[in-house]
């Protein structure tokens, strides 16, 4: 991907300069819609935001990845299904399940990627209420020992946007049994269940904790004035969501917290 | 398998038409009327062939030519001072306007209509409405970055406005959300006027730098002409179909829709793929395909150029082989662009259109000819001069005269009226009344809607409904962005068709200022009946007359938009609905103000003056009542009134900001508690002696050139000094009181927050789902 500058560009952070060593990739395919967004937020908590392009062959130099929110090709088909074919997902496979586990955020389109790409169990079917729905939503911190999730507190509430069509998570009574025992429920809905996915579940994590999945969008909550307070007011903060990035961020860099 | 090498169309050449010039043509069936058919042919001086009448007949529709308003949109560009000139780059003419926000930032939006299809396929009309306008802003060379839909519907609870509801609902979520452009506000009014005639209006607004800005006009003889995009097909073709005694194939797909079917991914890759075009400045001039598709770019690209242009038209790239030359020029398939690329750079566009897997064919070259000649297997079926296409239409001076009943409805005002009977006046009937205006139709939560699309995408939403205005940031640097509004009220411009397109500006500037913006820019969308109503036509030129009157007097130009006539069923027009959207300008987004009010022990003020304005009011609406004057425009207060807003805003003197318009005092107070969920202590005693209103007046009373602000204490000296140093009527009206959870409201019963939520958030769900 190009980022075409008709949006301005540099975005003024006070973050930790060591920070700025980490890359963080983005990837981008067609019809990927929250790719600048992604890459806004890992500049926002002060990483390096790296483009990478769904049909790239070489994942190149990043310390992790991000699969962004959107259609990618259209979901016309079902979401994240044909997108799980693109050259660099292969890539991307490899590198999350190879003994450097590279740390990969997939968010709404790009958590069905991963399910897709069966990094992580289960499936998303259109929302229980059959309509596409944008709102503020709260989440439980269930596991706070994943890459992207260092930073939080287990059983903190957050609130970040939420804004899909195709977000209810659904898995067998096995699967999500083992989810539950293993601590791979990353998040919960609280208060709300959107989109009646199973157990109240909002995102998940494979094993090693590297590959996290969500449907609800923390990249959507890492700025003051453009967050879930200003737009909305309903209540938490801006700024979330920022702290996905950050963890992922220190432990690249391998600091402690 | 044997390959038929028959040819499948009787292609009728200019050479044929020379030949046979008493060949009987449908010119009837495809909407032309016999003097517009003698006028083509004098202009060709012969009949015109099969294809050259589809290019005329659609580019001489009403859509494409305003035939019957261009006399009076003339006023637009007439009614112009050199302060509204001054940051005006791009004028009306183009696919929209283009006005200067400084930094060498450049900002173009503009709003259009797709009521028809909406009628007709719900989903796929309001969605491809979308798309069209996209379009039009990435044709300007723009990056989109937002989306606006006003929706007007039949009544809401006949049964055919659900399906209507969920459809273009649906259809704007599903296309607006895959574009990843947020949807910042819009407007939902519910008529029984609308019933057969849904207003399904789309607003687009993109930003670009100067040096991006780019025109639809084919220039450079030798230069190439290429389509790329989706592929061309059945949808959309509509009247073309009565040629097809063009075809002797009666295996063809037969019933194919007339409303066009959209794809968004398509058009995401499209928006994606041509600003990698302009960031290589590899296009020379781009036009995107909406109606009259490739009709109306080979002629407009060509007219607004050198004048000539070759295109063969078997090279377009079919989804459907078995269309005819007359339905390929009609066709309005949608996610199409045609651009004009040098020699030079052909190698680096196709490469760009690989990168996006984009189809594209070259379809020719611009010439010096000063004809636009399209062939057909190299046989030649048009060769006219593209101006007499595109620009030098038929116009019409159409009758137009006073309708004899707008005394009558003028004279029948609501007070008095036996609507009015029973009027609320005691503390529980008036808490009632604020109830039920809220929870009505109107007046309800919008949330439904809203909810079902994205607001955050693009990171960029500063503001979104249920705000005055849509606020999106443009450079991330400074925090640069651009405010928007959409207004209208039929119903004012029903009882006075020269003041409520004024009101509807009034408000719409009223909105933006409210956000804390400066107004610089108006676009609108005129949806009136058939033109041929002389009744009609005098609400369509009054509106413009006041609409043109009224830029001039808040200095904002009009640099766009798109006139929409016939919204009728049978001899029933809708109300006259002059749909106006205003773009204003916030040096940092950071600065723009809530509609809500936070802060306990913050003042309330409300700005300007009641007057006893309930004609054409929400509550009259709400009695079934339509009659006597709208409420009376002072555009001078208006101006006066925004630049309050705005200092304040960038002063940080107040913290919320809320516009007074439908519904009133009472639906402002109800809606800036509601924002953030914070109640407040109101008493109005001051207003109603001030203005010599009673409580019910000043609590429904729909005057004009109103706000209600809330100022921090530590600001309030130097506000009020503020308004008074400008002589602008305020008054302190009450207090935040933010532990109460109610809107207590001395004279009317206490209203709690949580009851004031169900109803107004109630209804659109009871009703629809």
């Amino acid at each position: 991907m190009t980022e075409l500058p008709l949006i301005g560009e540099a975005v003024a952070v006070a973050a930790e300069p060591r920070l700025a060593g980490a890359r963080i990739g983005v990837v981008t395919f067609p019809g990927t819609l929250d790719d600048r967004d992604a890459a806004r937020a890992v500049r926002l908590a002060g990483g390096t935001a790296v483009e990478l392009w769904h049909g790239d062959t070489e994942l190149g130099d990043v310390d992790a990845v991000v699969i962004p929110g959107g259609f990618s090709y259209g979901d016309y088909l079902r979401a994240g299904a044909i997108a799980r074919f693109a050259p660099l997902m292969s890539k991307i496979i490899d590198a999350a399940n190879s003994d450097a586990r590279l740390p990969v955020l997939g968010i709404c389109n790009g958590f069905q990627i991963l399910t897709e790409s069966h990094l992580l169990p289960g499936s998303m079917i259109k929302n229980d209420h059959l309509k596409f729905l944008c709102r503020d939503q709260v989440l439980r911190v269930e596991n706070s020992n994943t890459a992207w999730t260092l930073d939080y507190q287990a059983g903190q509430e957050i609130t970040i946007p939420l804004k899909n069509q195709d977000g209810q998570y659904i898995a067998d009574e096995k699967t999500l049994d083992a989810l539950e025992a293993e601590g791979r429920v990353v998040f919960r809905y609280v208060g709300f269940n959107p989109n009646g996915s199973r157990r109240d579940i909002a995102g998940i994590s494979n094993a090693a904790g590297n590959v996290v999945g969500l449907m609800p969008h923390p990249e959507h909550a890492t700025e003051p004035g453009f967050g879930p307070e200003s737009l909305d007011g309903i209540g938490g903060s801006d700024t979330d969501g920022l702290g996905f990035f950050t963890s992922v961020l220190t432990k690249i860099v391998g600091g402690d917290k | 398998m044997s390959i038929d090498t028959t040819k499948k169309f009787n292609i009728d050449t200019v050479e044929n038409a020379a030949k046979t010039p008493d060949t009987e043509l449908p010119w009837a069936e495809l909407g032309l009327k016999q003097n517009e058919f003698d006028e083509i042919v004098k202009v060709l001086g012969r009949r015109p062939t099969g294809a050259e009448l589809a290019m005329y007949s659609v580019m001489w529709s009403e859509h494409c030519s305003y035939k019957s308003s261009k006399n009076h949109l003339r006023q637009f560009g007439d009614k112009v001072t050199p302060e509204m000139k001054k940051d005006m780059l791009v004028g009306i003419g183009e696919n929209a306007g283009v006005t200067n926000l400084g930094d060498g930032w450049a900002v173009t939006f503009k709003i259009e209509s797709h009521n028809s299809p909406s009628f007709v396929e719900p989903y796929q009309g309001a969605a491809t409405g979308i798309g069209g306008i996209v379009r039009d802003i990435i044709s300007m060379g723009a990056r989109p970055v937002a989306v606006m839909d006003p929706l007007r519907f039949g009544a809401i609870d006949h049964p055919d406005t659900a399906r209507v509801m969920h459809g273009a609902v649906a259809g704007i979520g599903g296309y607006g959300n895959s574009l990843g452009l947020p949807n910042i506000g819009g407007e939902m009014v519910f008529d029984s006027v609308y019933q057969g005639n849904p207003l399904v209006n789309a607003l687009a607004v993109g930003v670009m730098r100067h040096e991006d800005i780019r025109l639809a006009n084919a220039s450079g003889k030798g230069n190439k002409v290429v389509l790329f995009g989706a592929r061309t097909g059945g949808d959309g073709i509509g009247g073309a179909s009565v040629l097809a005694s063009e075809s002797f194939d009666d295996t063809k797909p037969s019933k194919r829709p007339a409303v066009q079917v959209g794809d968004p991914f398509a058009e995401k890759v499209l928006i994606e793929c041509c600003l990698e075009l302009f960031k290589g400045s590899l296009v020379e001039g781009i036009q995107d395909l909406g109606a009259a598709g490739i009709s109306c770019a080979t002629s407009e690209l060509a007219s607004n150029g050198d004048g000539g242009m070759a295109v063969e038209l078997t090279s377009v790239l079919l989804r459907d082989p078995t269309l005819t030359p007359g339905e390929i020029l009609m066709s309005e398939s949608q996610e199409r662009m045609m651009a004009v690329v040098t020699p030079e750079n052909v190698e680096a566009f196709e490469a760009v259109m690989d990168k996006w897997a984009v189809e594209y064919a070259w379809l020719g070259e611009v010439t010096d000819s000063g004809r636009l000649i399209i062939t057909w297997e190299g046989e030649v079926i048009v060769d006219v001069d593209p101006r007499t296409v595109a620009h030098d239409g038929p116009v019409y001076d159409r009758p137009f005269a006073r309708p004899s009943w707008q005394d009558d409805v003028q004279a029948d005002a609501f007070t008095g009226s036996v609507q009015d009977a029973g009027r609320p006046s005691a503390p529980a009937e008036l808490a009632k009344a604020v109830t039920e205006l809220v929870a009505s139709p109107n007046m309800c939560s919008k949330s439904w809607i809203t909810d079902q699309y994205d607001r955050y995408v693009g990171g960029n939403t500063s503001m979104a409904f249920p705000d005055d205005a849509g606020v999106v940031r443009v450079d991330e640097e400074t925090g640069l962005g651009v405010a928007l509004a959409t207004d209208a009220n039929g119903r004012y411009t029903y009882l006075d068709p020269y003041h409520g397109a004024q009101l509807a500006l009034a408000e719409a500037y009223r909105n933006v200022a409210t956000s804390g913006a400066v107004p610089m820019a108006v676009s609108d969308c005129l949806n009136f009946g058939s033109p041929e109503d002389p009744d009609v036509m005098w609400q369509l030129a009054e509106a413009i007359r006041g609409l043109s009157d009224a830029c001039m007097v808040l200095g904002i130009p009009v640099t766009g938009g798109n006139v929409s006539l016939y919204n009728q069923t049978g001899t029933t027009p809708i109300h006259p609905s002059p749909v106006v959207a205003v773009l204003g300008k916030l040096d940092d987004v950071a600065r723009r103000t809530p509609s809500g009010w936070r802060e306990d022990g913050q003042a309330i003020y409300l700005l300007g003056t009641t007057a006893a304005e309930l004609d054409g009011s929400e509550w009259a609406n709400m009695r079934g009542h339509l009659g006597g004057l709208p409420p009376k425009v002072d555009l001078d207060a208006e101006r006066a009134l925004g630049e309050i807003l705005i200092n304040a805003s960038r002063d940080g003197m107040i913290d919320s900001a809320h516009d007074l318009s439908e519904g009133g005092l009472a639906a402002a107070l109800v809606e800036s508690s509601l924002r953030y969920g914070v109640g407040a202590r109101i008493a109005l005693q001051d207003v109603l002696d001030r203005d010599g209103v009673d409580l019910f007046t000043a609590l429904f009373s729909e005057s004009q050139g109103r706000a209600v602000v809330g100022v921090p204490r530590s600001e309030e000296v130097r506000f009020t000094d503020m308004c008074t140093a400008r002589g602008f009527a305020h008054t302190r009206i009450g207090v935040v009181d933010a532990a109460s959870g109610t809107l207590d409201i001395n004279g009317v019963e206490s209203l709690s927050l949580d009851a004031l939520r169900e109803a107004h958030e109630g209804t659109l769900p009871k009703y629809f789902g």
